[in-house]
């Protein structure tokens, strides 16, 4: 199958950003930490466990419309580390990059530690210093290294 | 200092320990050329849990400098209890005062606190967090009877919650220590700290008894097991029956071990030991103003 084809798989978009190599299963995550519910008018199209041979599957977001900041592509290395990120504009790839560990992520995701003072009624935003393996809550030390997508604030 | 706030004992360098330690021993020796130092400056205690001991021991500091406190009083007859946020009543306070002592059930509130006020302010425990004054005073005790070198220390109990224990593990970093841990599996110490450990590159053992290696250890740390923390009494008593120490214990130690323990202690040390030559958690606990008075020394010289 080649490349075109796979394209086909989930229509082409005009102007926006496609995340491509996305983990399987992981697309609504990426979403998730970007903050994009739909709720912005956005239109997104999604491909989830699409064959792919780097990965057994992948997933594949593309966002019509919308141009992903440098801050926002760090983000999602937390969950997608292998992910590529292609700028489209005119049907055309102008950009391409891949994620970087970014040093801390910022209102993105919740402490699970209960006894955490982010997770009471303050006005702090959470904060998360990456660490090679995971992250790790500024506030209160706590280090998350399975699963951090299920730690991803829902605001 | 560097620093305009002390939040945990990981921000502490050994350069920044032993100013204040070598600021206590002045105190120590010279306490009269201390009592003027800060005539006419206001400390701010906010005390959001009980904890008698520790405020006293601010409160003396800062009255022993020259200066005086403003105490928020208990949280039942606060603001608090009326929905006020921390954030908000640090910011209030902090009109009030040129120094802020904060002890705060939940963890990270004195980093949090620190980030809504420009005066310095000092973390007097934050839930299972950091406690770094009582760091500082259990290093002082430390470097005063065993030195902070070539040093052998056992630290024993409930290494899991005792944020003293946190707090003193990660300090001890900076020095040339081998750290050996003491406790039940189930309490042992937290992944943040055996975290910042590794990354420190620290000496360190993990034991279930203490008996293999209480003969090599110059310090032996105690701590208390809460019973809080076990759902089953009889669990907790035999669980906190193999932590205690008595004269019998003690009788495969070095002469000069110091026995430490933060207080308060229910059973874990014997009466017995008291009047021996090993103990020296009073003079650890009476450390506390010495070493306080050099910390807000330190950091009011830095404001004015
Ligand atoms: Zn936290």
């Amino acid at each position: 199958m080649s490349d075109t084809d796979k394209q086909l798989r989930v229509s082409k978009i005009e102007n926006g950003t496609v995340i491509d190599h996305v983990r399987g299963g992981q697309a609504l995550n990426v979403l998730a930490i970007l903050g994009i519910d739909g709720s912005g008018g956005e239109q997104v199209a999604i491909g989830m466990n699409v064959p792919s041979g780097t990965l057994a599957t992948k997933d594949i977001v593309k966002v019509e419309g919308r141009e992903l900041s440098q801050d926002e592509v760090d983000v999602l290395s937390l969950i997608a580390p292998d992910a590529t990120i292609n700028i489209v504009r005119d049907y055309e790839v102008v950009e391409k990059h891949r994620v970087d560990r970014p040093e801390s992520v910022t209102g993105v995701l919740s402490c699970p530690n209960r006894n955490c003072i982010t997770n009471v009624d303050e006005p702090v935003e959470t904060r998360f210093a990456v660490l090679r393996d995971g992250v790790r809550c500024e506030f209160c030390g706590t280090i998350v290294r399975e699963d951090i997508a299920s730690h991803i604030a829902d605001d | 200092m560097r620093h305009d706030h002390l939040l945990t004992a990981n921000q502490l360098t050994r350069g920044d320990i032993e100013l204040v330690l070598d600021r206590a021993a002045e105190v120590d020796a010279n306490p009269a050329s201390f009592g003027k130092r800060h005539a006419g400056k206001l400390l701010g205690l906010c005390f959001f849990e009980p904890s008698t001991r520790t405020k006293m021991s601010f409160e003396a500091a800062m009255k022993r400098l020259g200066g005086d406190v403003v105490d928020m009083g208990s949280v039942d007859s606060s603001s608090v209890k009326k929905g006020e946020s921390l954030a908000d009543t640090v910011r209030v306070v902090e009109g009030y005062a040129d120094a802020l002592v904060l002890r705060h059930p939940l963890m990270g509130a004195a980093k949090m606190a620190s980030e809504f006020v420009d005066v310095p302010l000092v973390n007097a425990g934050d839930g299972a967090g950091h406690h770094p004054t009582q760091t500082l005073l259990d290093l002082y005790t430390i470097r005063e009877n065993a030195g902070l070198d070539d040093l052998s220390i056992g630290i024993m109990g409930d290494l899991k919650y005792g944020r003293t224990v946190h707090s003193l593990a990660t300090a001890l970093t900076n020095f040339d220590a081998s750290q050996h841990f003491v406790s039940p599996e189930s309490l042992e110490l937290p992944r943040s700290v055996r975290y910042d450990l590794h990354e420190a590159g620290a000496t360190v053992r993990e034991h279930t008894d203490l008996e293999t290696v209480l003969p090599q250890l110059d310090v032996l740390y105690v701590t208390r097991i809460q019973r809080e923390r076990f759902p089953d009494e009889n669990e907790y008593h035999r669980i906190a029956g193999e932590y205690q120490i008595d004269a019998e214990t003690l009788e495969d130690a070095k002469d000069d071990l110091t026995v430490m323990h933060p207080l308060p202690r229910v059973d874990e040390i014997a009466p017995e030991i008291d009047d021996t030559d090993h103990a020296r958690y009073f003079e650890q606990a009476h450390n506390g103003v010495p070493v306080r008075m050099a910390l807000l020394d330190l950091l009011l010289e830095g404001d004015s």
